[in-house]
Parts: C-alpha cells; sequence; structure tokens
C-alpha cells in the first residue's frame, strides 16, 4: 500500500476505466518511477489495452512511455518500415496478435503434412518479425500467443481434425513456446491461458470489433494489461520472491496451541483437511520453483513446529527458510525474516486467513503485498495466484537451487557458531572462486542478478540484456563475473563487477553481489581480480561510487572498507572514492582463485 | 429517472473520463464541439456508459447518434427495456 492510498487490485473495472485520467495523474506523480519504453506492434486497436498497461506500470514504479503501431500493421512496421519503430528506441517491443491475424488456416480437408506447412509458413511471419527486431534494435520482444477461435465450427473435431483451427491455434501456439525455449530475448505472454481463465465468451467483443477494432472486452484488456505488467515486473528484477504463512487457519485447520497436534486439520480424512493438504501442496510447488518459504505466527515455537511433525504435512520444517512462531506483532517479526533473509520485504507476500493481521501488516509494512485471501482455504491459491506475484521471465538453473541455497546458508549459520577466530571459520568453508571477464555463456545470467540486486549493489544501475551484450564487444569495459562454491555447495554465479576505462582512470559503473554470500570476503577476491586486470591494462587508478538507495545502505562503507579513499560527495548524496593501483597488494586469503583453461 | 438525472450521470461519465471535474455538457454537446472527443476518447466513453447503466448498444446503434441529445434518449430507452 503507498501513501496515495491506490491500489489498482482493489478497484472494480468500472472505477478504472472511468477514473482512468485521474488515476495516471495520482500515479504519475509518485517518487521515483522508473523510465521505460514500450512499442507495441498490434494486429487490432491496442488502445486500450495501453491505458491499462499504463496505469499498471506506473502503480509498479514504472514511468513508461508508449509508441503503438498504426492499426493492424505490426507485421509491416516491424520488417518493411520500421523507422519509427527504431526512432522511438524502445526497451520491450510488445506485439499484440490475435487468432484473427492467421492469414490462412488449413483447409478442412487438409493433411497432417498440409497443416504443419500451413502452421510453418504463419510462424515464418513472426519469425520474421521478432528477426528484424533483433537486427534492428536488439530489445527484448514480449509477444502472445493466441487464444482459441470463438466458433468451434467443426464442434469437437475441430481440436483433433487436422483442418479445425482449434487445432490449428494449439499447433501455432507449440511453435512459439518452442521459439522461446531456444531464444532467451523473446517471451511468450500465454493469452492462451488467460482467455480460457476469463472465458471466451467473456473475452471477444463482437460489436467493438466491427465498430473500432477493438477485439476484447475491457475486462480481457485489463487482463492482458494485468498479466503483461507481471512479466515486465519480472524482467526488470521486481518479482517476489518470499512467501509469509501465518499457521493456525493458515496452513492447517484449527488452533494448534488449543486442539493439540492430533487434531489439527490436514491429510486425507474429511473435506477441509483435504483442502489444507492441497493448500500445502501448492506452496510446496512454488518452493520448489524457487520461491523461499517463511512461517510468521502467534504460537509457541515448540509447539508450531509440531504442526511440521504431522504425519500428514506436506510441508517440513526443512522447506522453512526462516521460521518465527512467538508473541510479537507480525510486523515487527517480517522486519526481522526480511534481515534474516537478507531480502526486501517488497519481495515478501503475506498470507494470513486473519483480516485484522492482514490490516496491521499492509498499513504497517511498505511494499508488502498482502493478498486478500479471505478464510476459505479451498479458495487460498488461486487468489494467491491472480495476484502473479512470481512471474519469472526465465527459468534458470540458479531459481530452481536458490531455495535449497538459502536452506545451506542456515546451516552455515549454525555451523559459524563454532569457531571462535572468524577467519577460522572462512577457512573451514573451503571456497573457491571463479572471477573471469563477461562472456556469452553466463550473460543472461549476468543480466538477470544486476536486475534483480538491491542491496549489495552500489549503483542499481539496470541493464538490458542487449546492453550487456553490448558490454561483450566494448574494448573500453572491464566486466567480470564471479563465481564462488563451497563445501556446502555451489553458489553459482553472484557478484558483478564492471568498469569503463576513461585514459589510466576505471570508472567502476557496476559492483554487486547476492546477499547469500556475504561476508565471505568474496568482495576482496572479487578486488583482486579488476585491480590485476585493469593494471594489465594500464590504469592507475580506480573511481568507484556509492549511489544510496532505500535498499542498499549496508554497502554505504563499501569502497572505505577496501581501502578506497574519499574523493566527493555530490549533490544527489552520491559519494565518490578512488583507489591508487600502484599502492595496492593483494586482499583476499581465504578463497581459493580457480584458474579457468582458457582455449587459444 | 428523470432525463435531468440521466444528462447529470451522463455528465459524471464524461467528468470522469476527460479528468475535468468542472466539465458541463448539454444534449448539444458532440465529437464537433467539444475539445478532445476523439475516437478513443469515444470509445471510452461508450464502455463507461455501458458499465455504469449495464447496458450494451447494439451495433449499428451509435453510429446513428448525432450529440449527446440522442445518446440520452437511447439509453432511456434502453433502461426503460430492462424495467
Amino acid at each position: 500500500m503507498s501513501r496515495d492510498g491506490i491500489d489498482l487490485a482493489t478497484l472494480p473495472l468500472d472505477e478504472v476505466l472511468s477514473k482512468r485520467k485521474a488515476l495516471r495523474r495520482k500515479l504519475s506523480a509518485r517518487e521515483g518511477l522508473r523510465p521505460i519504453r514500450i512499442a507495441v506492434l498490434g494486429g487490432s486497436t491496442t488502445n486500450e489495452v495501453v491505458d491499462f498497461l499504463e496505469l499498471w506500470l506506473l502503480q509498479s514504479g514504472f514511468a513508461p512511455a508508449f509508441y503503438q503501431s498504426e492499426y493492424g500493421r505490426y507485421y509491416v512496421e516491424a520488417v518493411h518500415d520500421a523507422a519509427n519503430l527504431v526512432a522511438f528506441n524502445p526497451d520491450i517491443v510488445y506485439i499484440h496478435t490475435s487468432y484473427r491475424n492467421i492469414e490462412t488456416f488449413a483447409p478442412l480437408q487438409a493433411t497432417e503434412t498440409e497443416v504443419s506447412e500451413q502452421v510453418q509458413q504463419e510462424f515464418r511471419r513472426y519469425q520474421q518479425i521478432w528477426n528484424s527486431i533483433e537486427r534492428q534494435i536488439g530489445c527484448l520482444v514480449i509477444q502472445n500467443n493466441s487464444e482459441f477461435p470463438p466458433y468451434q465450427v467443426l464442434g469437437n473435431l475441430d481440436a483433433t481434425q487436422p483442418g479445425g483451427h482449434t487445432r490449428f491455434v494449439t499447433q501455432l501456439n507449440l511453435e512459439f513456446a518452442r521459439a522461446a525455449a531456444a531464444n532467451p530475448k523473446l517471451v511468450i505472454q500465454d493469452v492462451c491461458s488467460l482467455s480460457a481463465r476469463l472465458g471466451l465468451d467473456r473475452w471477444f467483443d463482437w460489436q467493438r470489433y466491427f465498430s473500432y477494432k477493438v477485439l476484447t472486452t475491457a475486462e480481457a484488456s485489463m487482463a492482458m494489461a494485468v498479466s503483461l505488467n507481471a512479466l515486465i515486473r519480472g524482467i526488470y528484477g521486481k518479482t517476489r520472491k518470499v512467501l509469509v504463512l501465518d499457521l493456525d487457519n493458515t496452513l492447517w485447520g484449527g488452533v494448534i496451541g488449543d486442539d493439540g497436534v492430533d487434531k489439527i486439520a490436514i491429510g486425507r480424512e474429511t473435506p477441509l483437511a483435504e483442502a489444507y493438504t492441497a493448500f500445502q501442496e501448492y506452496c510446496l510447488t512454488l518452493r520448489e520453483r524457487g520461491v523461499l518459504l517463511a512461517v510468521c505466527s502467534k504460537n509457541d515455537e515448540e509447539v508450531a513446529k509440531q504442526g511440521f511433525q504431522h504425519p500428514d504435512s506436506i510441508l517440513r520444517l526443512e522447506h522453512i527458510s526462516c521460521f518465527k512462531a512467538n508473541w510479537n506483532p507480525k510486523h515487527e517479526n517480517i522486519a526481522l525474516i526480511a534481515k534474516e533473509l537478507n531480502l526486501g520485504v517488497d519481495s515478501f507476500v503475506f498470507v494470513d486467513d486473519n483480516p485484522a493481521e492482514r490490516a496491521i501488516v499492509a498499513g504497517q509494512v511498505d511494499g508488502v503485498a498482502v493478498p486478500e485471501i479471505g478464510n476459505d482455504v479451498a479458495a487460498y491459491a488461486t487468489i494467491i495466484e491472480a495476484g502473479r506475484y512470481f512471474e519469472q521471465p526465465s527459468f534458470s538453473k540458479e531459481d530452481k537451487e536458490r531455495a535449497a541455497l538459502y536452506q545451506e546458508n542456515s546451516e552455515r549459520a549454525a555451523f559459524e557458531s563454532k569457531f571462535a577466530d572468524y577467519g577460522e571459520y572462512l577457512d573451514s568453508l573451503e571456497m573457491t572462486a571463479e572471477i573471469e571477464p563477461f562472456n556469452r555463456l553466463y550473460i543472461e545470467r549476468i543480466t538477470q542478478l544486476t536486475n534483480k540486486t538491491n542491496q549489495f549493489n552500489l549503483t542499481t544501475k539496470r541493464y538490458t540484456l542487449a546492453a550487456m551484450e553490448a558490454v561483450l564487444q566494448d574494448r573500453s569495459s572491464i566486466g567480470l563475473y564471479g563465481k564462488l562454491s563451497d563445501r556446502f555447495g555451489d553458489n553459482g554465479l553472484i557478484s558483478v563487477v564492471l568498469g569503463r576505462k576513461d585514459g589510466t582512470v576505471l570508472e567502476i559503473e557496476l559492483w554487486l553481489m547476492s546477499c547469500r554470500v556475504l561476508k565471505r570476503d568474496m568482495e576482496l577476491a572479487m578486488l583482486d581480480e579488476l585491480v590485476a586486470r585493469a593494471q594489465a591494462a594500464g590504469i592507475r587508478l580506480l573511481r568507484g561510487r556509492y549511489m544510496p538507495t532505500k535498499k542498499n545502505g549496508m554497502v554505504a562503507d563499501h569502497y572505505q572498507k577496501l581501502g578506497f579513499a574519499p574523493e566527493a560527495t555530490l549533490e544527489d548524496g552520491s559519494a565518490v572514492y578512488t583507489l591508487e593501483i600502484a599502492a595496492y597488494s593483494p586482499r583476499n586469503t581465504h578463497i581459493k582463485m580457480m584458474e579457468l583453461v582458457h582455449e587459444q | 429517472m428523470s432525463s435531468e438525472d440521466l444528462l447529470a450521470g451522463v455528465q459524471d461519465v464524461f467528468r470522469d473520463v476527460f479528468d475535468e471535474p468542472e466539465m458541463i455538457i448539454t444534449r448539444h454537446s458532440s465529437a464537433d464541439n467539444v475539445e478532445d472527443w476523439d475516437s478513443l476518447t469515444h470509445v471510452n466513453l461508450v464502455t463507461a456508459i455501458e458499465k455504469k447503466y449495464k447496458v450494451k448498444f447494439a451495433l449499428g446503434e451509435l453510429q446513428e447518434l448525432k450529440d449527446v441529445g440522442e445518446l440520452l434518449d437511447l439509453l432511456a430507452k434502453k433502461l426503460a427495456a430492462k424495467a
């Protein structure tokens, strides 16, 4: 919830529709909005979707600028007449098409081969569009797949007969999916599912189509904007990362402290128990895709933990990355959870059946998402899903392993206390780092880390994949990534430093690190390597700057700690530091460096 | 609903859509004499009026309308048919 009190998710469609301009005016007045340029190439009139999208992006903290193609010219303006599109210089191009833009369906009596060829012919047109955008602009493309046709001319056969239109759309959508899986700069918006969720009869609006070439109902346009906003948030690293769960009547039925562990509703015995089991299964699938689970419950800790030892409990204690069960106010516990997980509360979703707890958390914790889940467990998952909190543009190996990594981290914390000397502890971790110049293999992960890291991030500059790829070619840049593994496992690629040469000075534009490797001396290892590379390139001075944000206070003294000298404090509050390379000697002693064998 | 009430209600929709709280419309207002009433705003107005009064204009009904007066008459007819 924000100070102006606007929360689009709670407003009815009529109100958003009629008060759009006032909402836009108020949301635009919010501070710190990040500019984003979006070009929309449409196969039908796109203004309504864009109007809604503008509001939702503003609410997400973006200041969007839009370009819209002339009506129906999505292909021409991408492939043959792209001057205006290129001049607009978009960060993202959204290709908004529908089943109406399929030029030629396979004939009713088509054979399997004929229908495949016809699908390929339609698909090639889209490939031309995507390739042309990649060649001329190089930015990310969001393409929606197709809803099913409004009529099933062949009845049920429409889905199976090679000449069926439903079948045709299914095959074309599959081609889109394959193309996106092979191309990290192509993201598919799943309109096929979105329209099914709403229902096709509520999706299409023929009066508006024949009158104004607006194909969908206002309701459908809004659903598209909400889904696009979630995608774009994901692309820019604003996706949520933690599901914070209450226990009694949220994860199981009943009050464990009153009823006892043997009386709580979980398992298969009653409809209510089945429903709680299903919700726990949903939480577990979220964890498997990289969302962290935390518990925040007013309970006695020992009693609360018994619930996870119930033989029918799907969730086990090892699935919970941070466990807070006590009698303190929930907003205080949420602050503690954020601290222990090293994540901002604006990456949290708080789930509690008690409306009073929801209200206090929503009111006290700025940025936390508090869906109105009601108190019917059967509806919890659907309501959480509708919020689209955990949308990711890609699904990297790191995401899948992240949940396990945080689990390993808490083991490390327990391990930590056994050593009197912190250096001894670091040595016992048996850390090995790989620190190397940017390369193609990792450029996607480097971009992802750059865009989602908020805390250990000196400048919080964001880069598109295209901009990062340009660094690969740029001889005046020194970009280094760092990977770190230890006896508990591989942390993956967790640090990025990027400097730009200016004569004999290296201006450090990016220095960031994942918080899961805090206090491991990884920044010393990065600095050693940066100095070595800079020296080899004739650099005499490193200049770094700290640009304060609400979230990066933890690195305010980063450069001082590394031995940099303060040079200046600028008007915008950022501080500049320098380091003479001649006086530098390597600092890292606890991390072993892995030497890569370079191919000549 | 009296015709004055209907005009006032529709005027509220215009005020919201144009984001001009003081806007005054009459039965003679039309796209020709109201600044910024372009085709996109027209879609927004029609959709907002449909949602507010829970009616749906049929294809062709809107093409015939010359000004707000005719829109009000059509709306009154639809509301009467619903009641």
